[in-house]
């Protein structure tokens, strides 16, 4: 289960770490962590956001571990693919190697590519692909397009994306 | 009744389509504006037909058109056209005629050239100004080259420079300037050649390779022998600039915008986008920012920029009116020549 959690740190060394371990004694996988440093609370302590992978029976255990060790946990919740974006490519598609582009996108653990249809006309004549990929949130579908963009340029490959603000 | 005198410099499609609507339109437009068109001089590169005393003031439009066409059936230059059929040419230069002829506004209606610095047409221009004509034209190049010096040059000499045409051909544009006039113009997205959205609509209706849809178009007299300008985008990316400096005040040339055509769409790509419910356009975009994008675009079946065939259209964001959206005909003399009358009558109006 993919879980998204917002911590509260005392601003003193260590204390990161600290709150990571138990992840990763419980066999999570850290996604990313966004350390809000020019957000500091009241109480003089500072917002980080983690998001990770863990079996879901783990969750209890874990907030526990977190609660020994003094840390705040304010908010705790499954983090869902809400975002989705349907693109096209057009070139030589297979030849470039869509297989590295997909375990790219997906390698960043906070977006997928969820469907993938390909349309083959013949051998040496340009395939078309059409790719949904969902992720977290728009900065990180954002973050997807370009690592899509990225491949394109690399292999000659055009992208063509939806006009944004659809109405 | 005031007289509005005219010269036509250029006399291809949009020159003869403003001579059409002058003929059809004369009568009408003297009623309901107080205006008397007259044509007293066209100018191309075979030479110049001017109006004579025996005129009355004014060429006959509908002679001028009707000795072409004729000449033209039976194999005739234009130059021997107007000969044979009574029509006097003179041996005279654009130049010439734009200042030494005496007349309020000079219609500017030669090719489109970006590669030449807006020539002939910037010359055209900035001399007719200089002469104290005002000028209306259907020609890009000088507009998306030189817009602020032109604008410039017309506020020195204070004439009106009038240049609907040059975008969407007779779907209003430019003038929601004025229609929208308090509204900040926030960004705008459209489909400004008419070409190319035939090409992609025939591609997905039929499943068409790009060369086929390009070849019925050319066929169709749609798309031009040269079809380059079209399908890789630079005609949108023309228009784009001049969208960009008159409507939303940017300072943006032809060399900032990032151009993709439509040559490497594919019938399989179209039709998987139809499968997921969208269509392929080739899509113009400037905002406030700056950015300036030609490139084609999924846009959703049920999004209003979906228009067919050789529809022009355009989605305005503004901040006061929110949403404003045009449609309209891209292409053609006399839908040129519909946004060239407008822009003369405008000019006598206000
Ligand atoms: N056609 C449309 O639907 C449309 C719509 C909107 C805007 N426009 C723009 O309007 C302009 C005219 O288009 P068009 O379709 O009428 O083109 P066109 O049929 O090629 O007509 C242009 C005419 O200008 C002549 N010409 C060239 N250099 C000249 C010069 N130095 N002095 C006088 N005449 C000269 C050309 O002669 P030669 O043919 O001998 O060169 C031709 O007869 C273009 O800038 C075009 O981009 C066209």
């Amino acid at each position: 289960m993919k879980v998204s959690m917002d911590i509260e740190l005392k601003d003193v060394p260590g204390q990161l770490v600290s709150a990571l371990i138990p992840i990763s004694e419980l066999g999570g996988n850290i996604i990313s962590v966004l350390h809000h440093r020019d957000r500091k609370t009241q109480r003089g302590t500072i917002p980080v956001q983690v998001v990770f992978d863990v079996e879901e029976s783990k969750l209890a255990a874990l907030l526990q571990r977190l609660r020994e060790r003094g840390i705040t946990v304010v908010r705790v919740g499954a983090e869902r693919l809400k975002e989705a974006v349907f693109v096209l490519l057009i070139g030589h598609i297979v030849r470039s190697g869509v297989k590295e582009l997909i375990n790219e996108v997906d390698g960043t653990g906070v977006a997928e590519v969820v469907e993938l249809f390909l349309s083959m006309p013949a051998v040496e004549e340009k395939s078309a692909a059409a790719l949904k990929i969902r992720a977290i949130g728009k900065m990180e579908l954002e973050r997807a397009l370009d690592i899509v963009e990225g491949f394109a340029a690399r292999c000659g490959i055009l992208v063509v994306r939806p006009i944004e603000d659809e109405l | 009744m005031r007289e509005v005198k005219l010269s036509i410099v250029g006399f291809g499609v949009v020159g003869r389509g403003v001579a059409e609507v002058v003929a059809r339109k004369r009568a009408e437009i003297g009623e309901r504006f107080g205006l008397d068109l007259r044509i007293v001089a066209v100018v191309d590169l075979w030479g110049a037909a001017l109006a004579s005393d025996a005129d009355g003031g004014g060429l006959d439009p509908r002679r001028i058109l009707d000795a072409l066409q004729k000449g033209g059936a039976e194999g005739l230059s234009p130059r021997e056209s107007l000969e044979a059929h009574g029509v006097r040419v003179e041996e005279l230069q654009s130049p010439d005629v734009i200042q030494e002829v005496e007349h309020d506004v000079t219609v500017e209606a030669t090719p489109t050239n970006v590669d030449n610095d807006g020539e002939p047409g910037t010359s055209h221009i900035l001399t007719a100004l200089k002469a104290g004509r005002h000028v209306v034209t259907s020609n890009k190049g000088p507009l998306a080259l030189h817009f602020n010096k032109l604008m410039q040059a017309a506020k020195r000499a204070d004439r009106k420079i009038g240049f609907e045409a040059t975008v969407g051909g007779a779907m209003p544009i430019i003038s929601l300037r004025d229609t929208l006039a308090g509204n900040e113009i926030l960004c705008i997205k459209g489909i400004l050649n008419g070409t190319c959205n035939y090409i992609l609509t025939r591609m997905g209706e039929e499943n068409m390779p790009f060369e086929h849809a390009l070849r019925e178009a050319q066929e169709m007299g749609i798309a031009e022998a040269d079809p380059r300008s079209d399908v890789l985008g630079v005609d949108t990316a023309v228009k784009l600039v001049i969208l960009a400096n008159a409507l939303l005040g940017l300072d943006a040339a032809y060399k900032d915008v990032r151009v993709t055509g439509i040559t490497e769409i594919t019938p399989e790509a179209l039709s998987l986008a139809r499968d997921n419910g969208y269509v392929i356009k080739l899509i113009g975009e400037v905002d406030r920012d700056g950015k300036l994008e030609v490139a084609p675009k999924l846009v959703p079946e049920t999004h209003p920029l979906n228009v067919g065939g050789t529809l022009n259209a355009a989605l305005l964001k503004t901040d006061l009116a929110g949403e404003v959206m045009v449609v309209g005909r891209g292409a053609g003399g006399i839908e040129a020549a519909s946004a060239i009358i407008s822009d003369i009558i405008r000019i006598f109006k206000n």
